[in-house]
């Protein structure tokens, strides 16, 4: 039973008394007053210097907000947040628009280098050897508490046409697109936090794609949350239009810190008729001590919609990070043939809760979804995958495959299953299973024939894909991913 | 945020409580069946008629679906039995019946039962407030937190309470059958209990008497209590209700251990029918096999809600169901599997497969795992779509007709399901069931 073994290790090796990225720097802040209001909305708003019509949507989304009441179905549990004891925007004092890496704060660049993420272009650059030809380029949009501090590779992105900045500055550069796109997957009203972020969101990425541009580089966001008592509020807007590609990836940090942090951030992407997104996140927010105390409350939105024919969405992401992690990343397939994915691994540990998953809205013709989701539950943490799957009356010939796993180790944690799964259509092929077994009965039968047990089998099917999906992220991600991709699944449970 | 919702009372509510106030008095109980009443009563009120966003209910909006409130039907006349013996003397039956007209339980009409068998009326047990039967009786004691079963605990009329001996073998299927004496509408609330001592081994099965008979709203309650080592089988068929009517039955059973319990149930018929299946494995290695077929037309909505609980370890827990729907009909199946974290070496299957043949049908899928153990062996799945065009295209080759090739595969697809009842009359009396139900497709 030596893979057995070897699982609880890697598990234990991402536990939170060893969270790596815990430390604080003292970065002189520049903060809004504590507490919610109109006036706070209004002076993040006159911050970011915004037109009227976006102070307007922020405020009508506030104004939303005092109305709707705290979702309550998830599995977790905490003490009632007090959103009154929060800051709800700080940015470094010195981050006000550089317009270079040599303008930044060299704090905030000594922070990014001790994390790991590569801020500088010349340094990646410096390793390849064919400068015409480089393999792996990251474009970086580093997100400080409430403010983009630096995004890197801009001017070789836009000879492509590819936007790629701070939401903050696209509502100044290209206000006709965000005003187009931003609240049109996910409305002011969607749900509490939704509503709560409109309101007072801060930063976050703005990508546009060109039509048939494939972006020349992977794109990838890193949120680091530094600030005590602050929420982070990002928003993220990606279109991708007709026939573009664009892979983009979202890492997240925060010190370790007694109390909880807020991070309710909202996803937003769009791919018209044949784009394709890839939208890949590690998510390693600091999970709280051993005994509970702290990490991040994570309550996420996010949402993809298939807006055109032939276009495609996959979200993939690996969570070993955040006290509570409440977060659904879905996928509306609008456009006919239009195709969903959604790749999970959920490693939790400590006094964890997650309860994450996905949603599959399947409204065209001939969409179809797929659903992988590991759910590793350890130590005294609760792990729950909620998703729903639905048909639409004219979703005529959808079809979906979920598979969920879980795997527990030890007997004071929890792996739960609430999948929804509705249809209003006789012609959608829905199966959800959570069976091992069943993955592909050929592949199993090849590889067993060749001499493997079936559960080397399962894992080195699964693994094998998702692998696939994890090798495209940039190496500072890979490092940690890679760990969690080796966890074998064995004694793993529906 | 501090703001409260403060829910209205719908219609339905108010009517309930009304009915409940003026009822009180003459419900039948000791003193302190009077008080599991009242307290049950108020669980219910607090929480009110269940809907969408009350997670367990989130399919079946009882709120909206259940406008008004009937009244309480009154104990059957001597009229009423007498007719009722005329027409159930023309029938044959499988087994012994104990009738139950109204919700009321009446001997005159029933059969006797074997050795080691006894039955009593439950308004009977409830006066008479043995407390082993009492504790039995009361939800709360099962830990149930439903407004419907506690709606049933307050107005429970009557109903049976059945008790099997230990070491008994019963050879016949003891039948419990439902009959309406108008076809007025009207509400009927009854419970009933079957205790199954150590060792004995009996079958249950529900039937309904008349065919459209069953107007109005009905709230029905099974308890078993299945002793260590029983084997237990039961059957219920729901094939009676009409359009317009509301129908919710729950279905409560402990298992102990090494026991072995089998339960099937056919839904057909119109209006709003859920069964809510509450089953707990109590005690060590014991085995329980819940399945059931419903078929749906009309704007029928049929809701099976499961709470399979793992309290002991090494139980076997197998849960299928199957799903025809067709015109407007809905279908909602929710099965949760509770997984104690005493219950090692659980091993637990559910699947749930639907099949969808129109384009106005809605099916609703809701299966649950909740597991708190660590060396187990769970699963679930959940398929929809329509029928398979090449399975039709095979057997339209071989010179059959598309309606009868559907049949054929549509009788096969609930068949294999009823085919597992352990008892062959049974099995032919619900396989006439389907046949009838297919039949009637045919010629619409």
């Amino acid at each position: 039973m030596a893979a057995v073994q070897e699982t609880v290790d890697r598990v234990k090796s991402i536990d939170v008394s060893e969270y790596k990225y815990g430390f604080f720097s003292d970065i002189e802040a520049d903060k809004a007053p504590k507490g919610l209001s109109e006036d706070i909305v209004r002076f993040i708003s006159a911050k970011k210097n915004e037109p009227a019509w976006l102070t307007e949507w922020r405020l009508e989304a506030y104004r939303r907000w005092l109305t709707m009441r705290e979702p309550s179905w998830a599995r977790v549990n905490f003490p009632p947040v007090d959103y009154q004891d929060l800051y709800y925007y700080s940015a470094p004092k010195t981050a006000a628009g550089p317009k270079s890496l040599d303008e930044v704060d060299p704090e905030l660049l000594k922070v990014y280098e001790k994390l790991g993420i590569p801020l500088k272009e010349q340094e990646i650059l410096a390793g390849v050897q064919n400068p015409d030809v480089p393999e792996r380029k990251i474009a970086v949009d580093a997100v400080f508490d409430s403010v983009s501090v630096v995004t890197t590779f801009k001017e070789e992105l836009s000879k492509a046409g590819v936007v790629f900045c701070p939401i903050s500055e696209a509502v100044h550069t290209h206000p006709e697109l965000v005003r187009k796109y931003l609240g049109s997957v996910v409305p002011t009203t969607d749900n509490y936090y939704a509503t709560l972020n409109s309101a007072v969101f801060s930063d976050g990425s703005f990508v546009y794609i060109p039509p048939g541009v494939r972006c020349p580089m992977e794109l990838s966001t890193y949120f680091r949350i530094n600030e005590q008592n602050t929420g982070q509020f990002e928003r993220t807007l990606i279109i991708a239009d007709k026939g573009a590609y664009v892979s983009y990836l979202e890492g997240c940090t925060a010190p370790k810190r007694d109390e909880n942090q807020l991070h309710a951030a909202v996803v937003e992407l769009i791919a018209h008729e044949d784009a394709e997104i890839k939208y890949s996140t590690v998510q390693n927010w600091y999970p709280g001590d051993a005994d509970g105390k702290g990490g991040i409350y994570n309550f996420v939105t996010k949402r993809g919609e298939c807006r055109g024919d032939n276009s495609k969405i996959s979200w993939t992401q690996v969570e070993t990070g955040s006290a509570i992690t409440w977060k659904y990343p879905s996928c509306v397939l609008r456009g006919d043939n239009s195709r969903g994915e959604f790749y999970s691994i959920a490693i939790s540990n400590g006094h964890q809760q997650v309860d994450s998953g996905t949603k599959m809205i399947h409204l065209g013709k001939n969409t179809t979804s797929r659903v992988i989701s590991k759910g590793i539950s350890a130590g005294k943490s609760q792990n729950t995958y909620r998703g729903q799957i639905s048909a639409h009356r004219k979703a005529t010939g959808a079809r979906n495959f979920t598979n969920c796993d879980s795997l527990l180790i030890g007997n004071s944690c929890g792996a739960h299953t609430v999948p929804y799964i509705e249809s209003k259509n006789p012609s959608t092929q829905f199966e959800h299973e959570a069976t091992t077994s069943k993955i592909s009965e050929d592949q199993l039968f090849y590889c067993q024939q060749r001499g493997l047990s079936a559960e080397e089998a399962t894992a080195l099917i699964v693994n094998g894909f998702v692998r696939d999906v994890l090798q495209q992220l940039p190496m500072e991600f890979a490092v940690e991913a890679q760990k969690l991709i080796a966890i074998s699944l064995e004694g793993s449970v529906g | 945020m501090t703001a409260q919702i403060i829910p209205t009372r719908t219609a339905a509510e108010t009517a309930l409580a009304e009915a409940f106030g003026a009822a009180k008095a003459t419900l039948p109980g000791c003193a302190e069946v009077a008080k599991l009443r009242e307290d049950a009563f108020g669980a219910f009120f607090e929480a009110g008629l269940p809907h969408r966003r009350v997670e367990a209910w989130h399919y079946t909006d009882l709120r909206a679906l259940m406008r008004d409130a009937l009244p309480v039907a009154p104990t059957p006349t001597a009229a009423a039995i007498e007719t009722l013996r005329a027409e159930l003397g023309k029938s044959a039956a499988v087994g012994p019946r104990l009738v139950l007209l109204d919700g009321v339980f009446v001997p005159e009409v029933s059969d006797s039962l074997p050795a080691g068998v006894t039955v009593r009326s439950l308004a009977a047990v409830l006066t008479e407030g043995r407390p082993d039967l009492v504790a039995l009786l009361a939800a709360q004691n099962h830990q149930i937190v439903d407004p419907i079963v506690s709606l049933n605990a307050a107005l429970m009329q009557d109903g049976v309470v059945l008790e099997v001996a230990p070491g008994t073998s019963v050879a016949e299927p003891i039948q419990l059958v439902y009959a309406t004496a108008s076809s007025v509408p009207l509400a009927r609330f009854f419970r009933s209990l079957v205790v199954v001592g150590a060792g004995a081994s009996v079958m249950i099965a529900e039937t309904c008497h008349g065919e459209g008979g069953r107007t109005g709203q009905t709230f029905g309650c099974l308890v078993f209590s299945v002793g260590d080592e029983a084997r237990v089988g039961h059957t219920a068929e729901v094939t009676d209700t009409v359009a317009g009517s509301v129908r919710l039955d729950s279905f409560i059973a402990e298992i102990g251990a090494k026991a072995k319990f089998d339960s099937f149930a056919l839904i057909t018929g119109g209006g709003l029918v859920r069964r809510q299946i509450f089953l707990r494995f109590a005690g060590e290695e014991a085995e329980g096999t819940l399945s059931g077929v419903s078929l749906l037309r009309g704007r029928e909505h049929a809701d099976t809600t499961l709470f399979v609980e793992h309290a002991a370890p090494g139980c076997i827990g197998r849960e299928t169901f199957r799903y025809i729907l067709d015109e407007e009909a809905t279908g909602v199946f929710q099965g949760k599997i509770r997984v104690a974290p005493v219950a090692q070496k659980t091993d637990g299957r559910m699947l749930s497969k639907a099949l969808l043949l129109a384009d106005t049908v809605a099916m609703n899928n809701k299966p649950e795992l909740e597991i708190f153990a660590d060396d187990v062996a769970c699963g679930h799945g959940a398929t929809c779509g329509g029928l398979n065009p090449d399975q039709l295209f095979y057997i339209q080759a071989r010179g059959l007709p598309q309606a009868d090739a559907e049949a054929l595969l549509l009788e096969a697809f609930a068949a294999e399901l009823v085919d597992e009842i352990g008892h062959d009359g049974l099995i032919d009396g619900f396989r006439a069931d389907v046949a009838a139900w297919l039949g009637s497709r045919a010629k619409a």
